[in-house]
């Protein structure tokens, strides 16, 4: 029979490996899965591991992964924070929303005059808007105890309304012969999120994103701030014992995740997509919920983990064009990833024993 | 005599390093209420698991009606007529009455059968439910219940009735009562386990008392006092009190009209408390568990907020103070729970030192922490309090109890507190450890510092307290010194039954 039994210590060798693990158990998996598809596994797992990074098409694919995989950084970043705490904000694409929502109204209203300050500008009303969006969900929590998955998660369908009115009303192209979607701001150059070097991919937003990743670093390794956050989600009576303050620490940590979640936003809409329009959102807030748990809710995972993630995405893509494979397995094989790594995660913390059935 | 319903005889069970019952024999008659009575870790929950059939003795025997019992699980003990309401409650919140019946019996009749069951026994034992109610609308009491419904149901012989009233009012106490008077009136048995000596009194037949394991007397409660049955719980082993009370020092801790509400629903209120501690002087507080520990701690070290006025520190008001300002100013505490509340499990000890240390031992900076320093000070700890560990980088879990426990004393008592308040300090430590704990209070004192000791282990508080008290539903008795106590004197301060707070329960009974 086997048995499970609980580790004095948490393993440093799992928690570094379960990842790991986690993506080859996936490929198997998965391999089985478009095998069932009719699908050759082994090129199906090529397409999407293999293609986008060395394959023929690689120079235009590389640049994608950065693209894709900034927003799902900063986003996750921000969410490891509350969720290490025990603070679960699910609503980072609503947040996502506001803040593209946010900063693009701002770069609008300055149309079309051109200045430095307007890219700076833009970046804090996004940051504000996100903020503002998940400070909901926080304050309700704080003064009426009501469940912040439930409230934020809500508030994503809020927001997509909110868009999608947006588009088709305030912030619409007065030039745009009446189609739903704001101005471009690719062609407006004080608003536009351009490439820092052409051709990389490598955007402000990409940028925010490694620095948000240093700074939570610092946060939780060096400060007493992220050692509170550490401190409540391993043992919430100790950390109140320890002077730490609940509702704070909520409102912080909300505060926090939709920052991030609508900088993302902004640099999204002012960049890569260009404009504010109905299906804008592409569900960025919900896969960087992956992407931090991928990455152990530990910023450099969570480095890691935006790029295998995106690589996945970017990878899908191809498989979806090139092998005729469906969108639906896709999104299971994503959805693998997740489950392979909650399941290996039981390793680092518990050891397995393979006793004979009855010995105690 | 008639044959007795169940005769339990030289019943002993042993675990790891305690004799949890030694050698223990008595019998409950038909139709008699039994009580069994023990301080905490008496051995009587290990008794009636042994009778439920939940653990089985290393020797002895039981015999019902004259037969041999020996149940080998729960079933078969239901099965002979024996049923049992916990302490806790094992009910599902959201379902409703019925389907929580329902759950508990072996074979459940249709829903709609049960209902009616359940609402004529409810109307027979006097126990008002609704089996339509969903549970987790239900008071404690209300619970309590359902649980007592399940049993009825199973028409038992015997009902063991765990520390029934821990979770009851006053009303909901006399209700259960008046229930248990009627089944008792029909010819069923109870075995009813409490510490509380006025309930014994006032509803038992029969009493055995349980200390250390052992059976140490039985008695008719209703022709015993109250001090006699503290007198045998407590055990006439008390040693003499080693200390006498110090003079001279200042008043440091002042509690004033203490009154607070419990943050836990099964907690106890603190009602009214007041005293004073000088420094150089240690406050023994005893008194049996769930009465107020938990909640006065946590009122002294500033998790649980009060008025200003309730705690004064040489005088400054603080009882709006959080924990970290507390300990700006010299007041530090230790809880009972060490895992969890003292210390974070998966955390390793330099982080659990952080956790309390960072404000008096200056571990941060602008926030940012002092990682050398906090390793300093946990492997301080570590040496001056022989914490028995590979390193100081191990998770708090890793470590046994004793020594755990040896390491969240030395974390305070290291950071030179003025005011310390400390909840069970050597529960579960061996003696040598107990010792050097014990020990490294009283130097304390001697330095200084005021300390508060909250603790169920009275041989300790009679060793190194100066003066003693003890805690009773949320109140506090009178202060007196330590030295020249009686065991009568404790026994009547714990046990609550001094005039004062007879008064008290028919006050609120009455409201």
């Amino acid at each position: 029979m086997i048995q499970l039994e609980r580790r004095p210590q948490p393993s440093r060798f799992w928690s570094f490996f379960t990842p790991v693990v986690a993506v080859i158990v996936t490929m198997i998996a998965g391999g089985l899965l478009f095998a069932a598809l009719g699908k050759n596994p082994i090129e199906a797992i090529r397409t999407i591991f293999y293609d986008p990074l060395f394959g023929e098409f690689s120079f235009y694919y590389r640049p994608q992964l950065l693209v894709k995989g900034g927003p799902l950084i900063l986003i996750a970043i921000g969410l490891s924070l509350g969720f290490r705490a025990g603070i679960w904000n699910i609503g980072a694409e609503g947040q996502y929303i506001l803040g593209a929502i946010c900063g693009a109204a701002v770069g609008l209203a300055f149309y079309p005059t051109e200045s430095v300050f307007i890219f700076p500008l833009m970046i804090i009303a996004g940051l504000l808007g996100g903020m503002a969006w998940a400070m909901i969900p926080a304050l309700l929590k704080v003064k009426f105890g009501t469940n912040e998955i439930l409230v934020s998660l809500m508030l994503v369908y809020v927001a997509e309304q909110l868009l999608a009115s947006m588009s088709l009303g305030l912030l619409r192209n007065p030039e745009g012969h009446g189609f739903p979607g704001s101005r471009n701001f690719q062609s407006y150059e004080s608003g536009h999120n351009a490439e820092l070097i052409a051709g990389t991919g490598l955007h402000w937003g990409l940028a925010a994103a490694f620095i948000a990743v240093i700074l939570a670093y610092v946060l939780l390794n060096k400060h007493i701030l992220g050692f509170n956050i550490r401190l409540t989600g391993e043992a919430p009576r100790a950390a109140r014992f320890g002077g730490v303050n609940p509702t704070r620490l909520i409102v912080l940590c909300m505060g926090i995740s939709g920052a991030l979640a609508g900088m993302a936003g902004l640099f999204e809409v002012s960049g890569p997509s260009g404009q504010i329009s109905i299906d804008f959102n592409v569900g960025y807030g919900f896969t960087a919920i992956i992407v931090a748990f991928l990455g152990r809710l530990h910023p450099i995972g969570i480095l890691l983990a935006g790029l295998l993630m995106a690589l996945t995405y970017i990878g899908g893509e191809i498989a979806q064009a090139n092998l005729g494979l469906p969108a639906a397995a896709i999104q299971v094989f994503q959805g693998m990833l997740l489950f392979f790594l909650l399941a290996l995660d039981l390793l680092s913390n518990f050891r397995i024993r393979f006793a004979a059935k009855g010995a105690v | 005599m008639s044959t007795p319903l169940l005769s339990i005889q030289g019943l002993t069970k042993a675990y790891p390093g305690v004799v949890a019952n030694d050698n223990v024999s008595f019998d409950i008659g038909e139709g008699q209420v039994h009580a069994l009575l023990g301080e905490n870790g008496a051995g009587k929950s290990t008794l009636v698991k042994m009778i439920y059939g939940l653990v089985k003795p290393d020797s002895g025997s039981m015999t019902w009606r004259g037969q041999p019992f020996a149940p080998p699980e729960p079933r078969v003990a239901r099965a002979t007529g024996v049923a049992m309401v916990f302490q806790h409650f094992s009910l599902f919140d959201a379902l409703n009455v019925a389907e929580n019946v329902a759950l508990g019996m072996e074979n459940p009749p249709p829903l709609r059968d049960l209902a009616s069951r359940i609402r004529d026994v409810s109307e027979t034992y006097g126990l008002p439910l609704d089996p339509s109610r969903t549970v987790g609308d239900l008071s404690a009491g209300e619970r309590q219940r359902v649980e007592i419904i399940r049993c009825l149901l199973q028409d038992p012989k015997l009902l063991i009735m765990d520390e029934p009233t821990s979770v009851l009012t006053p009303q909901e106490v006399e209700i259960l009562f008046e229930t248990l008077r009627k089944l008792k009136a029909e010819g069923t048995s109870i075995l009813y386990i409490s510490h509380k000596l006025e309930e014994i009194r006032s509803l038992c037949d029969h009493a055995t008392i349980l200390r250390l394991g052992k059976n140490v007397g039985e008695c008719v409660p209703a022709e015993t006092s109250a001090r006699q049955m503290a007198e045998l719980m407590v055990g006439d082993t008390l040693q003499t009190p080693t200390r006498t009370a110090q003079d001279g020092g200042a008043e440091v801790l002042r509690v004033q009209n203490l009154t607070a509400k419990s943050g836990n629903p099964f907690g106890t209120s603190l009602k009214d408390i007041s005293f004073s501690v000088h420094a150089g002087e240690i406050l023994g507080l005893g008194g049996v568990a769930g009465n107020g520990q938990d909640e006065l701690l946590a009122a002294l070290s500033g998790e649980l907020l009060t008025t200003p006025e309730a705690v004064k520190i040489r005088g400054d008001a603080v009882g709006h103070l959080g924990p970290n300002q507390r300990r700006g100013i010299g007041t530090l505490a230790a809880p009972e729970e060490r895992l969890g509340h003292a210390a974070a499990p998966n955390m390793s000890l330099v982080e659990n030192a952080l956790l309390t240390g960072a404000i008096r031992k200056s571990l941060t900076k602008n926030g940012f922490v002092n990682w050398k320093g906090t390793k300093d000070f946990a492997e301080d700890v570590i040496t001056k309090f022989d914490v028995r560990t590979p390193g100081s980088d191990r998770a708090a879990r890793a470590l046994s109890g004793g020594n755990l426990q040896k390491f969240v004393i030395g974390r305070e008592v290291l950071q030179d507190p003025d005011v310390l308040i400390v909840n069970q300090p050597t529960w579960g430590v061996d003696a040598a450890a107990a010792a050097a704990i014990r020990q490294s209070l009283m130097d304390l004192a001697a330095k200084g510092a005021a300390i508060v000791v909250i603790s169920q282990d009275l041989d300790e508080l009679m060793e190194i307290s100066d003066r003693f008290g003890a805690l009773n539903e949320g109140r506090l008795s009178t202060l007196r010194p330590t030295a020249g106590l009686t065991i009568d004197e404790i026994g009547l301060m714990m046990g609550g039954s001094h005039g004062m707070e007879v008064a008290h329960i028919q006050e609120e009974a009455g409201a």
